[in-house]
């Protein structure tokens, strides 16, 4: 199906299901631990061996020599794989260093050995006997340090690496009220619960992997070319995924490495990423250095609004795309952004939950709130001044090659909008509504004077923005003689909701009961789906099955030989004209299937898709300590239709949690002699936990975005943590007076500002 | 030791025998002496509803239940747990015959992902039983009276279960709906 032109009416609309704030469907399983993660495929490997992964001790440089005399003879060792005994092996397309590293290093944890035994015991034992020697060569670690010696990168998902409009540094000039503020961010690590883990199993030359991931296909092809094998030979598993927050976009050590050591071991393997070894073996959120300007007429009116964001990546990585919120998010008649990119030998710095904006918003927001100051507006009114329902800054796609289809795409293409609307724009009802409930008229602007007893009280607000991304997406739906209907896609479920998002949907689309509803994920033997990232997930592969269930209403229809004009589907029985049979009855004793792919053409390019939101937080900092609690937490949504209220409202709660981790306490601490960031545990970085989080709560404006896809649903996965850090950072300036741009904020950043204690 | 011959080291030899009950059911295991409580329940009893977060005690997501405490279970050797009674998220209730506890995360949505879920529903389960039996805390104020399922006693005693998913506000209100109906 393609979409390509605004959603009607449909039989969404009907909100029997779709909309309902219904339990996850496999909430019995995971609130009763047999739901089976990658690690525990007892059921499907019973004889697996154990692997234990071996991460380099250097950051850069070379292995000189690898003895494994002393693993091998260690007990229970069944094979050991090294680069030197691992045959070729290719780099997967979305991966930036090597899965295998050896002879060359690229980045400290950098796996050079699995070693396989009988028992997880003795594979941990005998990788401590894996001998290496090193030698090591000089690194870039310091961000800051080589900042100047940034080059631009490559267009990629957060757009060029420069825009301009009007004349940005005249403006700057003569505005009347001028602000220029650096703020740096630091490295984070996603953290999630399960560590990147994998069972391995060959047939021959066929590949099973059991995995953790949240892109099936991607990560079939990426398996594929590592491995030097067809892509038919491999089939990828991943039915619950223990968080991904980005982290698990990728093929990891870990699958790579199972798939070697089962080959190696000529039996079943399994593998999961020490905890230790995780942070720096895999990727993490780049740290960022921003400078942002602004230029405003006393009204506060922006004139001029400038974003220069410098991250750092392995050679042939990406940049942190900090600058992209702020094309689209303020008016202004001239502005620019730039990104810039040093090469760092840091290990590989990639996707975190809402990549770009995460950290562009944790800088931006604070500039907002400082030249709201400035100006002596509020910092809500300020925002709403500088609204607009047009992208003030939309720079044109990049040409595609001098090949003849590119030239013919690029030809077809319609002339590009440099101001396109958005689809839906509501940030301004969401400050109002938000400002409603949270009682912000009742707010002395004066900071540093609001006290409760040893506490500085201060509240906070800040904007949320993040793009909606639509992705292809398919679907095959069953329906068998009991009337079950059966939905199956790679789509995955890492927490999300998916399963139960796609379980709605389908039940409302085919008239039946949400539990005569199966959903199969994460399996690459089920149509390709848009996966889990970017916050394109829930819409998208929901859009996908109801692609689907429109094909299978069309074959009951076909089956029962109903009129399609006016035929219905609604409690398990499908009517027409007078008529009426059980749903149950199309399908026969054989059943019907039906397969589709929704496919999203012209409306992502004609309008900008966006979410918005007000975050608004109350912070008490202890008036001796400097202690920051977080007393409140709202976050007003406006993000289309909701799909499942309550696992919507999930998302938002976890993204502004993750949220509060960045503005407090998330940081990677960089070892700048030997390149590596030193608190790579779950004790060493720090995340919020049970004491760190008030009750939160969320509100979602009533929404509808037909331009967006059949369901007329957004993205809401990434949203909430978009702004956040900020508007926690705001608090602690409003409670204290002290302004912190050096997240995260942490009270040795606030004590010498503090209030007098006397 | 000098001259003297050491006995042969099989296999078995390096293995000891341990017993314990898991769920009311007895259970004899010959084990690698370096296996954690944990990896007995996962690897070996095939009983993979506690998780494996960390494996070194900062993320609370193997937390089990051990002669009515809550542990860490990566943290200590099985077999250090000779005779105890050990109660697993399999053993609080099933898919059919939900814990009170586990009906109330699924209504609360106090959980994402998953993962942490086994771990966070057998502490909050050993956490009210500790609040009955008046075992203060850090926020406890007057260690003499007995402590009260309040917001900042809830929050402070299970914080040593991590959620990456953020969802805490939400479980929050399951363990007090659970806490102020048992």
């Amino acid at each position: 199906m393609k979409f390509d032109t605004p959603a009607t009416t449909n039989p969404i609309d009907q909100l029997k299901v779709v909309g309902q704030p219904v339990d996850r469907i496999e909430g019995p399983l995971k609130t009763t631990g047999t739901a089976r993660y990658a690690y525990e495929r007892h059921d499907v490997a019973p004889n697996a061996a154990y692997g234990c992964v071996v991460g380099s001790a250097i950051a850069k440089g070379r292995i000189v020599a690898i003895s494994l005399d002393a693993a091998k003879a260690a007990r229970g060792v069944l094979a050991i794989v090294t680069a030197e005994n691992a045959g070729k092996l290719g780099k997967g397309d979305l991966n930036t260093a090597k899965l295998l590293g050896g002879p060359e290093i690229q980045h400290y944890h950098q796996a050079i050995a699995l070693v396989v035994a009988e028992t997880f015991e003795q594979a941990r034992a005998a990788a401590q006997l894996v001998q290496v020697k090193y030698e090591r060569s000089a690194g870039a670690f310091d961000l800051a340090a080589v900042k100047d010696t940034g080059t631009k990168p490559k267009p990629g998902f957060g757009g060029p690496p420069d825009t301009a409009v009007g004349d940005f540094a005249g403006a700057f000039a003569s505005a009347a009220v001028q602000f220029d503020a650096t703020y740096t961010t630091p490295d984070q690590s996603h953290a999630m619960m399960e560590p990147h883990a994998s069972t391995a199993k060959w047939d021959g030359d066929k590949l099973t992997v059991w995995t953790s991931n949240q892109m099936i296909a991607w990560s079939v092809g990426d398996m594929a070319k590592t491995l030097g094998i067809p892509k038919e030979n491999v089939r990828l598993v991943s039915p619950y995924i223990g968080g991904g927050f980005g982290g698990k976009l990728f093929v990891r050590a870990d699958v790579v490495l199972a798939a070697l050591g089962a080959r190696a071991a000529k039996r079943p393997v399994k593998v999961a990423l020490q905890r230790p070894l995780i942070i720096n073996n895999t990727t993490h959120r780049p740290a960022t250095i921003q400078r942002i300007r602004l230029g405003a007429a006393k009204d506060g009116k922006i004139s001029a609004i400038a974003h220069e964001s410098w991250s750092g990546d392995l050679p042939e990585g990406s940049p942190e795309t900090a600058v992209s919120q702020t094309r689209a998010l303020y008016a202004g008649d001239h502005r620019m952004t730039a990104m810039r990119l040093v090469v760092l030998d840091l290990p590989e710095g990639n996707a975190m939950r809402a990549p770009g904006e995460a950290s562009g918003m944790m800088a931006l927001e604070i500039a907002m709130d400082e030249m709201a100051e400035k100006l002596g507006l509020d910092p809500i009114e300020f925002r709403i001044r500088n609204d607009t329902q047009v992208v003030p800054d939309n720079p044109a796609p990049p040409p595609g090659g001098s090949d003849p289809e590119s030239k013919a795409k690029d030809e077809k293409a319609e002339k590009h909008n440099p101001h396109p609307p958005f689809s839906q724009r509501r940030l301004t009802e969401c400050f109002r509504t938000g400002a409603e409930r949270f009682g912000w008229s009742q707010r002395n602007a004066a900071p540093g004077k609001t006290r409760d007893g040893k506490w500085l009280v201060g509240t906070g607000v800040a904007a949320a923005f993040r793009n909606n991304l639509v992705m292809k997406s398919g679907a095959r739906v069953r329906l068998d003689k009991h009337g079950t209907v059966t939905v199956e896609t790679d789509m995955t479920d890492i927490g999300t909701g998916s399963y139960t998002i796609i379980a709605q949907t389908a039940a409302e689309m085919m008239g039946v009961p949400l539990n005569k509803v199966v959903v199969r994920l994460g399996d690459s033997n089920f149509p390709v789906s848009a996966g889990s990232g970017g916050q394109w997930g829930g819409n998208s592969s929901a859009s996908g099955v109801y692609a689907a269930c429109v094909k299978l209403r069309e074959a009951v229809t076909q089956k029962l030989g109903f009129n399609a004009a006016d035929v219905q589907f609604a409690d398990g029985q499908v009517k027409s004209g007078g008529r009426t049979a059980p749903l149950a009855q199309a399908a026969g004793e054989g059943g019907l299937a039906a397969e589709d792919t929704i496919e999203f053409e012209g409306l992502d390019k004609k309008y900008q898709q966006s979410t918005f939101g007000a975050h608004f937080v109350e912070v008490g900092v202890h008036a001796l300590t400097g202690e920051v609690r977080v007393r409140r937490m709202l976050a007003v949504c406006a993000a289309g239709r909701i799909l499942n209220p309550k696992t919507a409202r999930s998302q938002v709660i976890g993204a502004m949690t993750m949220g509060v981790g960045a503005a407090l306490m998330e940081e990677l601490a960089v070892d700048k002699r030997h390149g590596f960031f030193v608190n790579h545990d779950l004790a060493g970085y720090e995340v919020p936990v049970h004491a760190d989080i008030p009750h939160q709560d969320v509100v979602f404006l009533d929404e509808t975005d037909p331009i967006s896809s059949p369901l007329k649903a957004k993205g809401v996965g990434e949203l909430g943590i978009c702004g956040i850090a900020a508007a926690v950072a705001n608090a602690i300036y409003h409670a204290t007076g002290v302004r912190v741009r050096d997240y995260p904020v942490t009270l040795d950043k606030l004590l010498d500002g503090l209030p007098s204690a006397g | 030791m000098k001259g003297q011959t050491r006995p042969p080291v099989t296999q078995e030899t390096l293995l000891t025998k341990v017993a314990f009950n898991v769920n009311g059911k007895g259970q004899e295991l010959q084990l690698d002496p370096r296996t954690t409580l944990l990896d007995a329940l996962r690897e070996h009893l095939h009983l993979t509803g506690s998780k494996k977060g960390c494996d070194h005690g900062q993320c609370g997501a193997c937390t089990v239940i051990v002669e009515g405490r809550r542990i860490n279970s990566c943290l200590t050797l099985a077999v250090m747990q000779q005779g105890a009674r050990i109660t697993t998220i399999e053993g609080l209730g099933t898919p059919d015959k939900l814990h009170a506890m586990q009906a109330a995360f699924v209504k609360c949505d106090g959980y994402q992902c998953g993962y942490c879920t086994p771990g966070q529903i057998c502490s909050a389960v050993a956490m009210l039983d500790e609040i009955k039996a008046g075992v203060p805390s850090h926020v406890t104020a007057d260690l003499r009276a007995q402590p009260q399922l309040t917001a900042a006693e809830l929050r402070e005693r299970m914080s040593g279960n991590l959620c990456r998913c953020g969802a805490y506000s939400n479980m929050a209100e399951a363990i007090t709906e659970v806490g102020r109906t048992a």
